[in-house]
């Protein structure tokens, strides 16, 4: 050996010699010491590229690695296509495998098919426009599925499984109370002030009455209500659904001969059909005690004022239509979420993104419902 | 013995033997009331492929992330490279992590980045390299693995499980690690799979001069590719040392995991290979 084998940065030094320039590498030529690797193979180049033959002397490199391998093989491939001759000189044995298993060659990038970006975005957006139309089949015939189940049921009163119903009304029920109660206070306490602020310049701010009555039983009570559920318990319900899916569990369900929709799916969307109306009330008597309080504090009526307003502002039906659309909500939400959770794929990432969409559509649907109901009450003048 | 043991002379710091990779001394590591293990001493040496054997839930996997600092302990002292990592700075430490490279048993590939991005990210993240050598480097390691050229612009959830396993152990190779950490690496791979996965594992430990710690279950890739076996049991390491060692034991467990309907009809099937082809078994290296 020539030089002893030293730690310390990759370099490059030049010593002529008679049949053309020797140039001796030393240190660790290892990802180590990153740029200064690249550098140094750029100056093996430079160094060698005039002559016509030149020495590449290994004696002093300490340690090398597939990087500092593949980077001496790069310049030894540069200067060939210069003409240059390369000899390595006193090339380590484990050195040597490496270089051999880092030799150089050209990988070829596989090319995806350029396509036109126009083209792309009509075809992205028929492909959504199909994809909603066969979401809204699919939906259709888990109706129509879900119906047959409950009808099976029915007349199997056996299999009915009033346990987990019960189990289910107190998730989705009974443990929604207090943030229903909370957000239909402060609601109803906003648009109390908010109507006598604003009606005051009129001077007509008792008016604040029949708007918190009105507002809160037919829309606000309902509405809420069930953005909250689809953003609480539908989430749920397509999470918990979707990881059974993904462990197989649902399959083993099937295997044994029983109906994932029997089992899992009708106690989870029967408890939502009873709890929403059951909450959608609680949240009419929140928010209406929130507009109370605000009206009492701040609008000056008294509490004896507000009820006999309020009585003559509302009838019957107006509590009614809130509470008619409660159930159809719920099996909007519960349908939705059952249906996501049974769409989920073997991943974790899907069953992410089958959540998201689950609360994302759910949320679209009971507004888009509550439009439907809000045209169907005005034409049959209830 | 093999390469790597010329390329570093002489231990850094910390007094061990410069063969000494790992040593593990009276460790003891517990979640709770519950010890797992009961002060356990392990060696790994230099340029040696170790293959850790155990009983389900005896801990195998938690010694491993006990060693990679994933788990806390208790007592005992854990030296790689002949460091504490628990006396290291946070510079130090790490630099002492780059130096080791982890297979997961699941991959642990990152499910938002390509198999060619999941190779490039401790380079990127690392390293100071041009985008043109990092895609060089890259597509190199792919081809290390035994991966097609195609495989580099895919994402994780495309490959199939044989093609995780090797596109993780392509990133576990990112930056040279002197060290690398098998978990399991042939669960999961079908017998031919794992075999070309065993082979792959035997031919990089040799072109790279790595030393090699593997857990696993697999009794194939303990003849085949291990150097030395230590098997785990009771949170202590009952037996260390060359396959053969480890057969002779009177150890019960030992008994039972080599000499059981699957080890001992692997061990016949061996016997019989070698008297056929009058070849030194593949174990003795």
């Amino acid at each position: 050996m020539t030089a002893e084998a030293m730690h310390g940065p990759p370099a490059v030094a030049r010593a002529p010699a008679a049949d053309g320039p020797r140039l001796a590498l030393s240190g660790d030529w290892t990802l180590e010491a990153s740029p200064l690797l690249e550098e140094q193979e750029r100056r093996i180049i430079e160094e060698a590229r005039r002559g016509r033959f030149v020495a590449i002397d290994l004696a002093g490199v300490s340690r090398l690695d597939t990087a500092g391998a593949w980077l001496i093989n790069r310049a030894r491939r540069e200067l060939a296509r210069a003409d240059v001759a390369v000899a390595l000189e006193h090339v380590r044995p484990e050195h040597s495998i490496l270089l051999e298993e880092a030799h150089y060659r050209v990988f070829e990038a596989p090319r995806r098919p350029r396509t036109n970006p126009i083209v792309d975005l009509l075809a992205d957006l028929g492909e959504s426009m199909a994809g909603g139309v066969r979401e809204f089949v699919r939906g259709v015939a888990f109706l129509g599925e879900f119906v047959a189940t409950l009808g099976f049921v029915a007349a199997h009163p056996i299999r009915f499984r009033l346990t987990s119903l019960i189990a289910q009304m107190e998730l989705i029920g009974f443990r929604s109370v207090p943030i229903i109660v909370l957000i239909n206070l402060l609601v109803g306490a906003i648009v109390a002030q908010q109507g006598i602020f604003q009606l005051l310049k009129f001077g007509a701010s008792s008016y604040t009455v029949s708007l918190i009555g009105i507002l809160v039983l037919r829309e606000l009570g309902v509405l809420l209500t069930s953005i909250m559920i689809a953003g609480r318990s539908g989430s749920a319900i397509t999470a918990e659904i979707g990881s059974m899916k993904m462990r197989e569990e649902i399959d083993a369900l099937r295997v044994m001969g029983l109906s994932p929709i029997e089992v899992l799916i009708a106690p989870r969307v029967l408890a939502l059909v009873v709890s929403l109306p059951i909450l959608t009330f609680i949240a009419d008597m929140a928010a209406l005690f929130g507009g109370l309080l605000v009206s009492w504090w701040y609008g000056g009526i008294s509490p004896v004022a507000f009820m006999s307003l309020l009585k003559e502002a509302i009838a019957m039906n107006t509590f009614l239509v809130g509470m008619i659309k409660a159930p159809f909500m719920a099996l909007v939400i519960g349908l939705i979420a059952a249906m996501d959770g049974l769409a989920t794929k073997g991943s974790a990432e899907s069953l992410g993104l089958q959540v998201t969409s689950s609360v994302v559509k759910s949320i679209f649907m009971v507004i888009v419902m509550d439009g439907l109901f809000a045209i169907f009450f005005a034409s049959i003048d209830y | 013995m093999t390469s790597l043991a010329t390329f570093e002379n002489g231990a850094r710091a910390g007094g061990e033997s410069p063969d000494v990779v790992i040593s593990v001394r009276d460790l003891v590591v517990g979640f709770g009331d519950k010890i797992v293990m009961k002060g356990l001493d392990l060696e790994v040496y230099r340029g040696e492929v170790l293959g850790f054997v155990g009983g389900s839930g005896q801990g195998k996997s938690v010694l491993t992330r006990a060693i990679l600092g994933l788990v806390p302990t208790r007592a005992g002292v854990i030296r790689v490279f002949g460091q504490d990592r628990d006396k290291l700075a946070p510079a130090e430490r790490r630099a002492l992590e780059q130096r080791w490279g982890v297979l997961f048993q699941n991959g642990a590939l990152f499910s938002g980045l390509t198999v060619k991005q999941n190779i490039q990210m401790p380079m990127r993240e690392m390293r100071d390299l041009s985008q043109g050598l990092m895609d060089e480097l890259a597509m190199l390691k792919i081809e290390l693995v035994g991966l097609a050229p195609d495989a580099a612009d895919k994402f994780p959830s495309e490959l199939s499980g044989g093609m995780v396993k090797r596109a993780a152990l392509a990133r576990a190779l990112a930056l040279d690690p002197e060290l690398v950490f098998l978990d399991e690496p042939t669960s999961g791979l079908d017998p031919i799979g794992a075999a070309e996965f065993d082979e792959l594992i035997g031919t990089l430990q040799k072109t790279l001069g790595l030393t090699v710690f593997m857990v696993t279950h697999d009794l194939d890739s303990l003849y085949s590719i291990c150097d030395r076996v230590a098997a785990l049991a009771e949170g202590r390491v009952i037996a260390a040392g060359p396959l053969e060692t480890l057969l002779a034991s009177d150890h019960p467990w030992l008994r039972a995991y080599f000499h059981g309907v699957r080890g001992g009809r692997l061990r016949a099937a061996r016997a019989e290979q070698e008297d056929e082809e009058w070849k030194p078994a593949p174990t003795t290296r």
